[in-house]
């Protein structure tokens, strides 16, 4: 059983295994692998914390209910599994700032929050603005050969590209 | 399926996919942003892996009507607009919204206080703005759910055979390249 507690696999070996659970969950669950809107319903729900029932009405929401459903628990469950692969590897830490990020901005755990949160709110807004994510588009798109998911997962990465470039 | 069943699907598919990234590595910071920087392509071979395995399966699915494909709707300036502005996200984060579940459970603290705050902020702020967009802006452009094979006017083998020779031959490159 190596192989569950080995530091990191082959790329290809966790590369092929999303591919065969992209057949299972489409078989299964009839979706396929997704995660970003999920946290749109999420924003929906925290907002209907604060403003109740009438968030419901608004156009958006009226289309992506604030209501957790398969995808949600699917994100639930990728949390889980990674800090269960996590676990095995003895990968699992309690980090702030990231090694890299540290070597290039410093070490302060404020400076790296608020870069985290300002890309956080571009990734977000991105995601809902194209319809979807690196899995959604990037991955379940791709394979289905849709036009759309091939132009953005394309601009995810010239947009990525280009920008780490830029602040590196 | 019923309602509970399809969530208790879901969350077990959920542990194998996060388990899936976490091995393979992207889950961490430093090999987004290698990706990124075109340093370190283990991003690209998980995902041109994932998809060269999963065109090949549902497809055949497809053929045996097994399945039924739900290929999303778009427009230029939603998937390319949209699409920059995740990238820009992208960088700047170091996670993406699949990967930051990922991170969370790794015990990185940036994708759960900064990450996963800023994207909820995004996702409402979209919604929002929704009403304003969505029949402006987000439909220029527009093509639905086309896909490459009814976009080209040939069948789905046509354009699965040689892309998956060309999505193959690009990792055997970088593979060569040792990169």
């Amino acid at each position: 059983m190596d192989w569950l507690t080995a530091w990191s696999w082959s790329p290809y070996a966790a590369g092929v295994g999303i591919g065969v659970l992209s057949w299972l969950t489409l078989y299964f669950s009839g979706h396929p692998l997704g995660c970003s809107t999920s946290f749109a319903r999420t924003a929906g729900m925290i907002e209907k914390l604060f403003r109740g029932r009438e968030v419901e009405e608004k156009l958006f929401y009226r289309e992506i209910p604030p209501v957790v459903d398969w995808q949600w628990m699917l994100v639930v469950g990728m949390v889980l599994g990674a800090f269960l692969s996590a676990l095995l590897s003895g990968d699992f830490r309690l980090q702030w700032v990231p090694p890299r990020w540290e070597a290039a901005f410093g070490g302060d755990r404020l400076t790296r929050i608020v870069a985290a949160v300002a890309g956080g709110i571009l990734l977000g807004f991105g995601s809902r603005w194209a319809g979807g994510c690196t899995s959604g588009h990037g991955i379940s798109g791709t394979m289905q050969l849709a036009l759309s998911s091939w132009v953005s997962a394309c601009c995810f990465f010239v947009g990525g590209i280009v920008t780490a470039l830029l602040i590196f | 399926m019923d309602r509970k069943s399809q969530l208790v699907q879901g969350l077990l598919f959920g542990i194998v996919f996060g388990f899936l990234l976490q091995k393979g590595g992207a889950t961490r910071y430093e090999v987004i942003i290698g990706q990124l920087l075109l340093e370190d392509f283990t991003v690209v071979k998980i995902m041109l892996s994932a998809v060269l395995t999963g065109m090949i399966g549902v497809h055949l699915m497809k053929r045996l009507g097994w399945v039924r494909l739900s290929p999303k709707s778009g427009s230029w300036s939603q998937n390319v607009i949209g699409g920059l502005i995740f990238g820009a996200g992208f960088a700047l984060l170091g996670y993406c919204p699949g990967t930051i579940a990922g991170a969370i459970g790794n015990g990185f603290l940036d994708a759960l206080a900064g990450g996963l705050t800023g994207i909820l902020i995004g996702s409402g702020l979209f919604a929002g703005l929704y009403p304003r967009l969505r029949d402006g802006i987000l439909k220029k452009g527009y093509y639905g759910d086309v896909t490459l094979p009814r976009l080209l006017k040939v069948g789905d083998w046509t354009v699965i055979v040689p892309l998956s020779t060309l999505l193959a031959l690009t990792l055997f490159l970088l593979e060569r390249a040792g990169i």
